[in-house]
């Protein structure tokens, strides 16, 4: 299965979840937040929302602006 | 002077709103709001890396127990605006959302139609908007329509340091909405811009490149927080109309030599 990550491929052995995905890529735990495909995912979804094949998944953290 | 400033549920002790991007590095960042003691940080969010740049960055933000204001900087359409405000209250725990989206890449003119969508989307999610916006006076009367209780217009394309490029406009939204809480957010340069703002009534000023790009960024941040007490002291104590010609300030009557009879 492949997906985008913040814009980046990444080949995904086995179906996931958001949870999963999360602490795969190296953001368990840390301050971030998620959208799937355009649509915001509250945090509280992340082990019941399952990817599928070609998800866009934005992982966004506080950042300085004006 | 007791001057509280309420925006929202909350109570302010400064009517400068200090963004918190572009500066020489995160300490000089810290020292200019330590200078500036600002009413509001604004925020962003951005891609995190899984090196996590932005958890150190927030840690900065959080020690200073400022207010923050998230913001949909860079958003270009209603979709991406609505998600943007929807994983920043997420992230930093707030309904407050500066709404962003902009129109044209040259001028970085926010797009009014899609401001208008977006806050009436956001409001109905339960968020307190913060637009930013053209100084256009029905633009603002349809967000009020809309339920807005603060117009954030700018005074001039974000980081051109232009200052209030038509006061005119400024002023007539103050005018017409002296109720609603204005704050000018965009394009001021100077501190006397920022003055000049308050002078006309604004609640608060909100900028960024002025103070993060200047030469001595804490130095400047202290500037723009007197510039605005100044401005804000200027409108509350009734600034004196001009008038076209000279009037002395020291009285005339019984100066020396007053109506003095030459020797004959």
């Amino acid at each position: 299965m492949n997906i985008l990550v913040n814009g980046q491929p990444l080949a995904l052995e086995k179906i996931i979840n958001v949870e999963a995905l999360l602490e795969e890529t190296g953001y368990g735990g840390k301050l971030v937040a998620v959208a799937r495909n355009g649509e915001f995912i509250p945090k509280e979804s992340y082990a019941d929302i399952t990817l599928k094949d070609n998800d866009k998944i934005e992982i966004v953290a506080p950042m300085q602006g004006g | 002077m007791r001057d509280d400033f309420i925006i929202g549920d909350m109570t302010l002790n400064s009517r400068l709103f200090l963004g918190t991007a572009g500066y020489p590095s995160p300490d000089i960042l810290r020292q200019s709001i330590e200078a500036a003691q600002p009413g509001m940080l604004t925020v962003s969010l951005r891609r995190e890396s899984a090196a996590g740049k932005g958890q150190a960055f927030w840690e900065i933000i959080k020690s200073f127990g400022i207010p923050v204001l998230p913001n949909t900087a860079g958003c270009q359409s209603v979709k991406e605006a609505v998600t943007t405000a929807q994983m920043a209250r997420e992230i930093f725990e707030t309904n407050r959302v500066k709404l962003e989206i902009i129109g044209d890449n040259y001028t970085l003119q926010p797009d009014p139609y899609g401001l208008l969508e977006a806050t009436e989307d956001l409001i109905k999610l339960g968020f307190e908007i913060y637009p930013y916006m053209t100084d256009d006076l029905i633009l603002a009367q349809r967000l009020v329509d809309l339920g807005c209780d603060i117009l954030m217009p700018w005074g001039a394309p974000i980081g051109s340091g232009r200052g209030l490029n038509n006061p005119y406009a400024l002023k007539l939204l103050k005018d017409r909405f002296p109720d609603k809480t204005l704050v000018v957010d965009a394009g001021i340069g100077a501190p006397s811009h920022a003055a000049a703002a308050m002078e006309l009534g604004y609640d608060a000023i909100l900028l960024n490149t002025a103070v993060a790009k200047s030469v001595d960024p804490p130095l400047m941040a202290a500037g723009f927080a007197e510039a605005i007490r100044a401005g804000r002291r200027g409108f509350l104590g009734g600034i004196i109309e001009a008038q076209e010609s000279g009037k002395p300030s020291t009285p005339l009557i019984d100066r020396p030599f007053w109506h003095q009879e030459k020797a004959g």
